[in-house]
């Protein structure tokens, strides 16, 4: 498997009165063009870690790495203007809430043509047509009309389908999925989710699912990271979850109630064990 | 006697109709669950019930009391509620104290310093947050207050909206036990409003499943726990919780 990604020593660090904080903590790894997990709860340095890959922290946030590589780039080296031709057309990234990540003011289908033809030249038509087939792709009914729509107009699933379409109209060879269906009805995040990874499979992308759901992640990744306190306290294959062997990890699944709960309490982690918070 | 009696029940905001035609019987000391998606009418009904939705016709009795359509404080010291959000709902330049005071101060109860001191005792929280603001504290140390400040009355019957939803899993897991402990010591009816049916699994005795701003199917928790629904919707509902959990389940 060729190695899509290689993170080395990755610390993101604030400045704050009482000198600079690291909130990730030196971490490590490789991604191929497979699902990575990264697991954690608020504060643990996942989405820092997403938004480091594409240089999206900006001063006085501070990120340094031993090695930041993606299919031989160095992104440490790129300029400001370079990343922009890394973003969207190689590596693009859906966040967590359709609602406060769309245009308002342009209709769902202008903005899909944007993030086409920022990164590549091609005649009206044709864009028309990607646009029609992206959204299709994304299981949109009557794809002609939604494009004519503006994101109010449009339900929390279907606006997050419609920026997934956005993120892969441009044909990446990384998503980074940050919290994509943390916003959403337990009814849509399924199908939601379903559409990632279809289209992650049959492109061979490769994609970094962040979410605070340990149980999601493992269902839609191949590996997982658990990430505490801007450390990776764990590393796993999915399948393996239920064997984790950290204190940390062990703790947050049996913190979550199950659909047939017979314990009286829920065990409740000591965080004294792992941060001084 | 039964803790909350709805007959007939519409709610609508403006010349939208969001609920229409509930009837729903919560018996006192029970924990009741309202589950469905967004935009199905289960917070409404809870907002219609504390007073905050007012434009409704029907029934809506609280502890055998029929609730007016204004400010009832009748039905304010029997019935509180708590939100979603506990980084919302919260006065941001009030301290803790006199969050927790207001209530008092409003329906006239004296001994105001100990019932905050035996409150913060009651839902964990140490002393030193009585007089701090609540950008100093935690998501969970807020929801925490929260439901002390719906407490401070006394009230016989609680109504939870989304409780833990803007929570992590570590932190729900403390309020969830939090909540199960303040019903067996004080004998509260809960309401409860969640899209997260392992959440009802744990907290609640019976659920109702709501779509479209109507009720498709009540249920008894056991018929939940072993995917006993009979609606096609409940148990597509569930199915969708499943497939989330199916890994580790």
């Amino acid at each position: 498997m060729s190695t899509l990604l290689k993170v080395e020593n990755l610390r993101v660090s604030f400045p704050t009165h009482r000198g600079r904080v690291e909130v990730v903590k030196g971490i490590s790894f490789a991604l191929g063009r497979e699902r990575l997990g990264i697991v954690g709860e608020s504060g643990s340095g996942k989405s820092m870690t997403g938004r480091a890959i594409l240089k999206l922290i900006r001063k006085p946030g501070l990120v340094t790495a031993d090695k930041l590589e993606f299919e031989g780039i160095d992104l440490r080296a790129q300029s400001e203007k370079q990343m922009r031709s890394v973003r969207g057309a190689r590596i693009s990234m859906v966040m967590q809430d359709p609602k406060y990540s769309l245009n308002p003011v342009m209709t769902v289908g202008e903005q899909i043509a944007e993030a086409l033809v920022t990164h590549q030249k091609l005649p009206r038509r044709e864009i028309e047509a990607r646009i029609i087939s992206m959204l299709e792709a994304v299981r949109i009914n009557e794809p002609q009309r939604v494009a004519k729509l503006y994101p109010h107009e449009v339900s929390g699933g279907m606006g997050q389908r419609i920026m997934i379409a956005m993120m892969l109209i441009p044909e990446p060879e990384l998503l980074i999925a940050d919290e994509p269906t943390s916003a959403l009805d337990v009814s849509v995040q399924a199908q939601v989710l379903d559409i990632i990874d279809d289209l992650v499979t049959r492109k061979g992308m490769g994609l970094i699912l962040i979410s605070h759901d340990l149980n999601l992640v493992s269902r839609y990744c191949d590996r997982i990271l658990v990430m505490n306190s801007g450390t990776v306290v764990e590393e796993c294959a999915a399948g393996e979850l239920a064997n984790a062997k950290h204190p940390y990890t062990r703790g947050l699944l049996a913190a979550m109630p199950t659909i047939n709960e017979s314990r009286d309490e829920l065990p409740v982690l000591d965080r004294t064990q792992w941060a001084g918070t | 006697m039964n803790a909350i009696d709805l007959k007939n029940l519409d709610i609508s905001y403006g010349d939208t109709k969001v609920v229409h035609g509930v009837n729903l019987t919560i018996a006192e000391g029970e924990s009741f669950a309202l589950v469905g998606e967004s935009g199905s009418g289960k917070s409404t009904i809870l907002r219609a019930i504390a007073g905050l939705a007012p434009d409704w016709t029907g029934d809506i009795s609280v502890l055998g009391r029929a609730r007016s359509h204004g400010v009832d404080r009748a039905v304010a010291r029997q019935c509180q509620m708590v939100f979603q959000d506990p980084y919302g709902s919260l006065h941001p330049r009030k301290t803790i104290d006199s969050a927790l005071s207001e209530p008092l101060a409003i329906h006239g109860l004296g001994n105001r310093g100990e019932r905050v001191e035996a409150m913060l005792k009651a839902v964990g929280l140490d002393q030193r947050f009585r007089f701090r603001f609540p950008h100093q504290l935690s998501g969970g140390q807020r929801q925490r207050v929260a439901i002390a400040r719906a407490l401070m009355l006394e009230p016989k019957v609680l109504l939870l909206d989304e409780p833990t939803s803007a929570l992590d899993v570590s932190v729900q897991a403390e309020i969830l036990n939090l909540l199960k402990r303040l019903r067996r010591e004080q004998g509260l009816t809960y309401l409860l409003v969640t899209h997260n049916l392992p959440v009802v699994s744990f907290l609640c005795d019976r659920l109702a499943v709501m779509r479209h701003g109507g009720i498709v199917e009540v249920a008894d928790v056991e018929q939940l726990k072993h995917g006993r629904l009979v609606e096609a919707y409940s148990r597509e509902l569930l199915a969708a919780t499943e497939g989330a959990n199916r890994a580790t389940g």
